[in-house]
């Protein structure tokens, strides 16, 4: 696969000015710094607050026996929630589906979005109505969203009545253990499809139109250009959409939360509907603590791996 | 050296202005106690969205207001659905309100966890209410109700007499085989998408309030009321074991649908099924449907005699209310006959006292819904009264979906007992 060749001239050409610039910078530099900072400190004081404090509340909870109503403080259980939590089959479920669901999405949704992406990248005219179009669903309540899925899923609902003229008959969408997952997969994907479509067509449009008329020059078929030009040119934006539709995917919760309440018999279940579930309705939030913590630390790991695996191996030269 | 001093700095400022913002959060708001505001007594209620309910407390309210100089008491009106948590999160930092409403079966949930203060001085008047009404907890009175509801088997009698099945009375309500044999009937009939609907699609407190009651008929219960210490024997006994056959059998044979529509009245009032198991509020829209053809009948008799649930929505006190004596003398106020029978009427619902009952058009003896207050007399079975009662439903709900969709009996009640006994043992049995 061949890459992009940057032009030589402006990489020994960088050495010498950033320098000049920095020595420049220093008199009124300070300044400069300063005014990052307090532009900063509002959003900084509220990570803090809103997210940092609770999320090291939350690893604290995790070892004790906190209950979301009781006249008594919480104890330190050390791990026992994390022992119930291993030993629970709903747990596992949920750990499986959530694997599941983030496996098959993100090659399925980032996969649509290219193909809508690449639809919507010409210059003629009604581009701008396709792009509102497909855009309209990431703006909807994904509740709304939901139920009318929820309409539209049922046994005699609109998907099943559209599939008998075609004569298939289908499946009890929301009530099958086996076809529960795949339905929500389905309807989370057309979603929030639209989303990544504008952020591939963003990438699209950084790949200059002259390597698009030098392949054309040289023969290239339209597969061939997108192979080698435009493939290769959306790398940066390839990683973004991987690690951003992950962790989203991990998150899954409104969904289940409004069709399926976890699904005929833990198809549908997910780690996050597990902790909403055990730390509001049956008021055990130690035990959801206990949930988030591992969430957490599956998240983080996945990222991880994804980074180091996306890495910019020619920024290490 | 200047950069990390610059950055320590705002390091320091950052978490001055965190520190700050989290200290506003401890102050008490508005003037007064806890529970009031300007001196006004607080009163929260889930019934945002329910025009006529709310209105009818609002009018007992005004009443109340206009009645003496010395209390005035102010209205806030929650959607139903975060109502349960608002209180949890407003326990949680201290600000409930004076005056509040639960759902009966979190009354000894509440009253355990220190956010109800008992009723006091108000025996007599509840000795005349419904006993699923009053609130009672480790033999204090915590709260009342102004109505109950029951669970009625619906349907049409010129349905039944054409497919030759016996109307039930409440003295002879249908076994269950003759049940069976009813939704044969109407099955054979083909006249109906299902032979009878019993509102799978609802969700929330709906599946213990009413699926619970057929364990019970069944010989099951959710816990052992003995001590409310475990679950084993009454939740995963033999009779519990039959009532999870018999219920996943009514999926399995078509006669109910597992996933109801999200309206199962209006698909009974369209002619879609042949038997509604729903509550008292549908019968309004049942009779205006069907007028003189509309049957309420008694539930199905699973072994132990018909059951139904009880206890709907009850008014307490809080315990950190900060004028206890206006909050009482607001319940006291409020629980006069007129206005149980108003607020009944508004909604639809059985008014808990006689007196109330005479008031109220068709809850008179002999009038159409007297039916209701007598199925709610004789086949009433509270929910479980224990703190651990959110759990208990949760896990029931949970079970009885698993059941329904088909996983096997047994072992899910026995996993369902197995939760449920960790959870009582993990709090001490709520000592």
């Amino acid at each position: 696969m061949s890459t992009i060749v940057k032009p030589a001239p402006a990489r020994s050409g960088a050495a010498p000015a950033p320098a000049r610039r920095a020595r420049t910078r220093l008199v009124g530099g300070r300044k400069e710094a300063a005014v990052g900072w307090v532009m900063l400190l509002p959003a900084a004081v509220l990570i803090l607050t809103f997210l940092l404090v609770p999320i090291g509340l939350t690893f604290g909870l995790a070892f004790t026996n906190a209950r979301l109503v009781s006249p008594e403080p919480a104890r330190f259980v050390g791990m026992d929630n994390f022992v119930a939590l291993f030993t629970d089959d709903t747990f596992w479920a949920s750990l499986r589906n959530t694997i599941v669901f983030t496996v098959v999405i993100v090659p399925f949704q980032s996969g649509l979005a290219l193909v809508l992406a690449l639809l919507v990248n010409t210059r003629t005219r009604g581009t701008t109505f396709f792009r509102t179009v497909f855009f309209l669903p990431v703006v909807t309540s994904i509740v709304v969203v939901s139920m009318l899925w929820l309409f539209m899923y049922q046994k005699d609902g609109l998907i099943n009545v559209l599939l008998s003229k075609v004569g298939i008959q289908g499946p009890d969408w929301l009530g099958d253990p086996h076809w529960a997952l795949l339905a929500i997969i389905l309807m989370s994907a057309w979603q929030a499809m639209g989303f990544h479509m504008i952020i591939w067509l963003a990438g699209l449009q950084t790949v200059p139109a002259e390597l698009y008329e030098a392949a054309a020059l040289d023969g290239a078929t339209r597969w061939q250009q997108f192979a080698h030009v435009t493939w290769p040119g959306l790398r940066a934006t390839r990683t973004f959409i991987l690690i951003t539709i992950t962790i989203a995917a991990f998150g899954l919760f409104t969904q289940v939360q409004v069709m399926t309440q976890g699904g005929p018999l833990n198809s549908t279940t997910t780690l996050v509907f597990q902790a909403v579930r055990s730390g509001f309705q049956q008021q055990q939030t130690g035990y959801a603590s206990a949930i988030s913590l591992v969430f957490f630390v599956l998240v983080l790991v996945v990222t991880l791996i994804q980074r180091f695996l996306t890495r910019d191996k020619e920024a290490r030269r | 050296m200047k950069k990390t001093t610059s950055r320590a700095i705002v390091a320091a400022a950052v978490f001055a202005a965190t520190a700050a913002l989290t200290l506003t959060g401890c102050a008490k708001g508005g003037g007064g106690g806890a529970g009031t505001s300007d001196g006004q007594l607080v009163m929260w209620t889930h019934n945002a969205g329910n025009k006529a309910e709310l209105a009818a407390i609002q009018s007992i309210v005004s009443d109340f207001n206009a009645s003496q100089k010395k209390y005035t008491v102010k209205v806030q009106a929650f959607p139903q659905d975060s109502y349960n948590q608002s209180v949890t999160a407003a326990a949680a930092s201290k600000k409930l309100p004076c005056i509040l409403d639960i759902d009966g079966p979190n009354v000894p949930n509440w009253a355990w966890a220190g956010y109800l203060a008992p009723l006091t001085g108000m025996d007599s008047t509840l000795a005349k209410f419904l006993p699923s009404t009053v609130g009672k907890y480790d033999g204090k009175t915590y709260s009342y109700g102004f109505y109950d509801v029951a669970l009625a088997m619906m349907s049409r009698k010129s349905t039944l007499e054409a497919a030759g099945v016996r109307i039930p009375t409440i003295d002879q309500p249908w076994t269950k085989a003759e049940f069976q044999d009813a939704l044969d009937k109407l099955k054979a009939s083909g006249t109906f998408a299902y032979p009878a609907d019993f509102s799978t699609g609802l969700t929330g407190e709906w599946w213990p309030y009413a699926y619970s009651p057929f364990l019970q008929s069944a010989g099951g219960d959710l816990i052992d009321r003995d001590g409310y210490k475990t679950a084993d024997g009454v939740l995963n006994g033999p009779d519990a074991v039959e009532w999870a056959k018999w219920f996943r059998g009514l999926v399995a044979n078509g006669d109910i649908s597992a996933k109801s529509g999200a309206d199962p009245v209006a698909d009974f009032v369209n002619g879609k099924t042949g038997i509604l198991y729903d509550g008292g509020w549908a019968a309004e829209q049942v009779r205006a449907q069907f007028k003189d053809d509309a049957l309420f009948l008694p539930s199905v008799d699973l072994g132990k005699g018909p059951k139904i649930g009880g206890a709907s929505w009850q008014w307490g006190v809080s315990k950190t209310c900060g004028d206890q004596a206006g909050a009482l003398a607001y319940m006291k106020f409020a629980a006069a006959d007129k206005y149980i029978a108003k607020v009944a009427k508004a909604t639809g619902t059985i008014p808990t006292t006689e007196a109330a009952a005479a008031m109220v058009p068709g809850y008179q003896p002999g009038g159409d819904n007297a039916i209701f207050r007598e199925f709610s007399k004789k086949f009433a079975e509270v929910r479980p009264v224990t703190p651990g009662y959110p759990f208990i439903a949760t896990t029931f709900t949970k079970a009885a979906q698993d059941i329904i969709n088909g996983a096997d009996p047994k072992s899910t009640l026995d996993q369902a007992v197995k939760d449920i006994d960790a959870n009582q043992k993990s709090n001490n049995y709520f000592q």
